[in-house]
């Protein structure tokens, strides 16, 4: 089990954790607040101006205080787009992973626990599962899905399929990790105590062994939000993630990528700038909490 | 004869494979897009639509259809691209030659750079170099590679002027009708900047997994005794402890292949390369069906292929696999 206090001391000793949990805070915060803290609505078309598009940022002499890194090609504010986007990019994030994890410490658990030909039938769909790319699943279904509905009906549905398909495409990370963490647990004496006082498998299951399973999924679920967010800015890029009118980071890197050749490349740098300093906050806090809970856990074995 | 057997296991596993696929490709045939409407256009009369719709065989039973699809998939017929009006797999295979030499320009970068890089994180544990690269290691998981790819086309495409960015360049043709950049000056200079793009993002995750398992087999009792029996430090570090480092990246370099084809889509898209990713999302723009079913089965195809060979390799290197079925 994780003591919360230790580990609060040993994060603030640690430099390279301290800062990566400030700049992520400090998105997180961007984002949730955006609607309070964004100069403009990007949404709102009232708001836009087409005389305001590809204004450069303020310090470069030739840009408008209004918009403080410049505007893109339909006159929105970087700055703006950038906070909305970032919402964006964080909820498709943390809800793929919150479907991952659903699917897979539920199969964990069941895998773990039944044993038999039930752990055998759901290891073997999930090395299959993992043997071909989330990344490449994901394309195709979303090429697919794309080619067979309008561009609305796309557009509406879009957030909803990333969760999905990213979800559903990464469950065995998780269902791996939590079915060793119980074949671990379940010859331990507090489980035989808990089934010999007659407590139902669901119960010992859920109220029992997966408390002590959660430290490896803690791990897990950090960096698979990092790469949940970078797979979905990938998709976007292609153009068969979030629709431009309602951007992702991967969304505005990609409405401003044609026009960095020509001069006009904050509309690129500024996101791109921030997608990687989302991810690799999520990436530093996630080694970092391996490092501390559970330093048997290795990536590179996933 | 358990090699024998193990062969006939895994070519079982991959017609499987292979059949789910086509059951795929075969119900997308069946639900995207109308092929009436692409052969003939609006303006044919209902009573003409049903002749052609019964000539066609769209009105027969599900498996009398599912059959005929896969009789000629085995031949190499999918289906005629919308867009190009020639057979579908004739245009992926025409394109099959820039993708395969930007993977293999991307493999050996990146083979070439982690394992040096790897053995000596996993030797020198705590040296400065060590830590360069450990931290760059993890920047550069954070980079995706599209982004990795509009860098690298601005700074040395651009600004700097040093390589093209855009394109093949000049190919020549193999006398099979294979196109290669390689043995042009100008095609190679266009394959440098798309395949260290396509390499960056799996050059950190091998560097972190050599390392990692070099660690490991240094503190077994095997390594400890091949140097308590007085062999060299070279050899017992080359020879006992990387040859079994090797396994691992095997297995992962063989489960990385999907990702490495769906990251092919983001560089071609990038630097335009006419691959087969590229071809693949313009046939999803214009919705060309034959073309998407044929891009999936070859994509597939490539999957199963290379996953085959990878278990196979790795049952060769690896002593203490026994293959399956063999005495113990």
């Amino acid at each position: 089990m994780i003591n919360w206090r230790t580990l609060f001391k040993r994060f603030m000793s640690d430099p390279v954790a301290v800062a990566a949990g400030g700049v992520l805070l400090i998105l997180v915060l961007m984002a949730v607040f955006a609607p309070l803290l964004a100069p403009q609505n990007p949404y709102d078309l009232m708001q836009l101006d087409i005389m305001d598009s590809e204004l450069p940022p303020v310090w470069t002499g030739d840009g408008d205080p209004r918009y403080l890194l410049g505007t893109d090609t339909q006159g929105r504010g970087v700055l703006s787009t950038i906070m909305y986007g970032t919402g964006i990019s964080l909820i498709i994030g943390i809800g793929a992973v919150v479907v991952q994890g659903i699917l897979g410490v539920t199969l964990g658990l069941i895998a773990g626990y039944k044993g038999g030909w039930i752990d055998s039938f759901l290891m073997r769909l999930a090395d299959i599962q993992m043997s071909l790319s989330t990344l490449m699943i994901a394309i195709i279904v979303l090429a697919l899905f794309q080619a067979a509905f309008d561009a609305n009906i796309y557009a509406d549905y879009a957030i909803f399929m990333l969760i999905l398909i990213i979800g559903m495409a990464e469950w065995p990370k998780f269902a791996r990790t939590v079915r060793s963490s119980v074949l671990g647990e379940r010859k331990k004496e507090y489980v035989d105590a808990a089934r010999v006082i007659g407590l139902p498998p669901r119960k010992v299951m859920w109220g029992h062994i997966l408390p002590n399973t959660l430290t490896p999924v803690l791990v897990i679920s950090t960096i698979q939000v990092a790469e949940a967010i970078m797979t979905e800015a990938a998709l976007s890029f292609l153009g068969l993630g979030m629709p431009v009118d309602r951007p992702s980071l991967g969304s505005l890197i990609r409405s401003g990528f044609e026009f960095v050749f020509s001069g006009q490349y904050w509309i690129t740098l500024y996101p791109a700038l921030v997608l990687i300093a989302l991810v690799l906050a999520l990436n530093l806090l996630g080694d970092w909490l391996r490092d501390v809970l559970n330093p048997k856990l290795r990536r590179g074995d996933d | 004869m358990h090699i024998l057997a193990f062969l006939i296991r895994r070519t079982l596993q991959a017609v499987i494979v292979m059949f789910v696929i086509s059951i795929i490709g075969f119900s997308i045939q069946g639900n995207l897009g109308d092929p009436l409407r692409e052969l003939v256009g609006q303006s044919v009369s209902e009573a003409e639509r049903q002749a052609l719709r019964e000539q066609l065989g769209l009105n027969d039973p599900f498996f009398v259809q599912y059959f005929r699809f896969l009789g000629n998939a085995v031949q190499g017929d999918l289906g005629t691209s919308y867009f190009f009006k020639r057979p579908a797999l004739d245009v992926i295979m025409d394109k099959f030659p820039a993708t395969f030499e930007l993977v293999l320009g991307a493999v050996f970068i990146f083979l070439s750079l982690s394992i040096p890089a790897g053995i000596y994180c996993a030797i020198h544990r705590d040296s400065w170099l060590t830590r360069i690269i450990m931290t760059g290691s993890i920047i550069g998981i954070s980079v995706p590679v599209f982004l990795t790819a509009i860098l690298l086309v601005w700074l040395f495409g651009v600004e700097l002027g040093w390589l093209p960015a855009f394109g093949r360049g000049d190919t020549y043709e193999l006398p099979w009708g294979w196109e290669t950049g390689f043995l042009t000056l100008d095609g190679l200079s266009h394959l440098i900047l798309p395949s260290v793009a396509l390499s960056s993002i799996m050059l950190p995750l091998f560097i972190r997994l050599i390392r990692a398992e070099m660690m490991e087999t240094m503190g077994t009792d095997y390594v400890r005794f091949a140097r308590a029996k007085g062999l060299s430090t070279a050899r017992v570090r080359y020879v006992h402890a990387f040859r079994n480092t090797l396994l691992p990246v095997v297995t992962v370099g063989g489960l990385m292949i999907g990702t490495l084809i769906a990251y092919t889509i983001l560089t071609e898209t990038v630097f335009q390369w006419p691959g087969m990713g590229f071809l693949f999302l313009e046939a999803v723009n214009r919705v060309d069906t034959p073309l998407i079913i044929a891009y999936i089965i070859v994509v597939g195809l490539i999957f199963v292929v290379v996953n085959t060979i990878v278990d196979f390799i790795y049952t060769l290197i690896n002593p203490m696999v026994k293959l399956p079925g063999a005495k113990a």
